[in-house]
């Protein structure tokens, strides 16, 4: 095993984040900004529901993946129907494993000649050492470590790029572009992670400073950091991996059925498709759910949820305060009975049993693009 | 007469005859960000120097208040309810966590006073 530098990898936007006030933290390896001086979560949270908010993603893995046998390959591995994905669109999907569990959650865009992913820092060794040892067939594995990746989530991200791009005002959400902005070349999904209207945005990492500082001279455009990202995504209701998904969680369990498409659930075909098969056809034993807490103290991952007779029920994965809500927010998995909306369960928190309330997904209505 | 106090975990406290009104201060709430949650400790509870409060959330974690002083909770500051912000705001003043007896004034003399606090901020990254 390699010895990793004790020192937090930077991504190209490091000395940009220190100049705007970051404050930056250790996160999958690299220095990030939590959030910065002239703004805090709540404040950069907000910016994403209300204007537009950049993040930089740079940490995110982005592969290209090549070869004739790459859609087969890929199938492989993940759940998706890979074939049916048109070209210059994205899809989420996820690896799984042997026991139908998650091995990491990715976005798989479908290039003219190629697919394109993007997998999670935090997982990415695991995960491009995955591929590599289990893509079969005309497949080449290509790691794009030349690139960064920008998010633009909010409202007026699409006046925003539209100054220079007006075509990428109405791409379709999920949808994908290569395009020249602001004499930059950046591939564009129409995608993201806050539950708002939003871009993903790629580029030679050379030019990703220049890129950030176009889009932060826009009034409508600040900074935004892993708190904010955190906050947004968890009341737009959507899982981070290692926390509401992991190995011992199944797509089944996680309500994310959604992302495994119809093919691919009667054909299977992929790690854990007999046991995934079973739990779409006889149930599951857990499910993972929203909670509104009652009051204002948050409930936190690793919360042990209970019933009346305070017998452990469940568990809080993911849960903090909800600065669009106004509330705290929370998810985690309950057992089958008990993850009906409307239930009320106890978080034991700091010893005493504080009750939650089962809630649907997602906390704040998302606002995607519908054209 | 009154006097302010600084404990090395960034608790201030002003101090009337054997009466002490507690929070934390700029340097901590900086540190926290914005605050979400406050739960203040209930009245007539004994505390002791160094032990645990007050509990107070910010948007990403809880982080423990420590009592600065052996003594019991006369007052809670009720504000902080609807208004957990004022700990960002007004530390040292709105945003007061609980009052306090002193049970014994001896060991104010273990606390910093404003000039020396200013100085082992300085030593803090």
């Amino acid at each position: 095993m390699t010895d990793h530098a004790t020192e937090p990898r930077k991504t190209a936007l490091y000395a940009l984040h220190v100049e705007l006030g970051g404050k930056m933290v250790p996160f999958a390896g690299y220095a990030l900004p939590v959030q910065y001086a002239d703004g805090g979560i709540l404040l950069e949270h907000q910016q994403a529901r209300e204007s537009a908010a950049l993040f930089d993603l740079s940490h995110m893995g982005q592969v290209r993946i090549t070869g004739a046998d790459r859609v087969a390959a890929l199938e492989a591995l993940v759940p998706a129907d890979v074939a049916g994905l048109a070209a210059g669109n994205t899809r989420y999907s996820f690896f799984t494993n042997e026991t139908g569990g998650i091995l990491d959650d990715l976005m798989i865009t479908q290039a003219q000649d190629s697919l394109i992913l993007v997998i999670n820092a935090a997982c990415k060794e695991a995960d491009i050492a995955h591929m590599r040892a289990n893509l079969r067939g005309d497949v080449h594995l290509e790691v794009l470590d030349q690139l960064s990746l920008l998010a633009l989530q909010g409202p007026k991200s699409a006046e925003v790029l539209g100054q220079w791009v007006p075509e990428l005002t109405t791409m379709p959400f999920m949808s994908v572009r290569d395009v020249r902005i602001a004499g930059i070349d950046c591939r564009v999904s129409r995608s993201g992670y806050s539950g708002e209207d939003g871009y993903e945005i790629a580029m030679a990492s050379d030019q990703a400073e220049a890129f950030a500082r176009k889009l932060l001279a826009h009034d409508a455009v600040s900074p935004s950091g892993l708190g904010a990202r955190d906050s947004l995504r968890l009341e737009a209701g959507l899982c981070l991996y290692g926390h509401d998904i992991d190995t011992t969680t199944t797509p089944v369990e996680a309500g994310l059925t959604w992302a495994i498409q119809k093919r691919r659930r009667t054909e299977g075909g992929f790690p854990g498709a007999e046991i995934i098969r079973k739990q779409l056809s006889d149930g599951v034993s857990r499910r993972r759910v929203g909670l509104q807490p009652e009051g204002r103290a948050p409930c936190r991952e690793g919360t042990e949820l209970v019933d009346d007779s305070g017998r452990v029920i469940g568990a809080i994965t993911s849960g903090g305060f909800g600065p669009t809500v106004g509330a705290p927010v929370a998810m985690g998995y309950l057992e089958t009975a008990s993850a009906e909306t409307g239930t009320i369960v106890q978080a034991m928190v700091r010893g005493k049993p504080r009750p939650c309330e089962v809630v649907k997904l997602p906390f704040v209505p998302n606002n995607f693009y519908r054209g | 007469m009154s006097n302010l106090k600084f404990s090395e975990d960034h608790e201030w406290i002003l101090v009337e005859g054997d009466i002490g009104t507690v929070g934390i201060t700029t340097f901590a709430q900086q540190q926290l960000g914005d605050v979400v949650y406050v739960e203040v400790p209930e009245v007539g509870v004994t505390v002791t120097k160094g032990g645990e409060a007050a509990v107070v959330e910010s948007v990403k974690a809880a982080s423990e208040i420590y009592a600065p002083l052996d003594g019991e909770i006369l007052e809670s500051n009720q504000g902080l309810a609807d208004d957990p912000a004022a700990v960002n705001n007004d530390p040292q003043g709105e945003g007061w966590f609980f009052k306090m007896k002193i049970a014994d004034p001896g060991q104010l003399d273990g606390l910093m006073d404003e000039a020396a606090y200013n100085t082992f901020i300085e030593t803090q990254s």
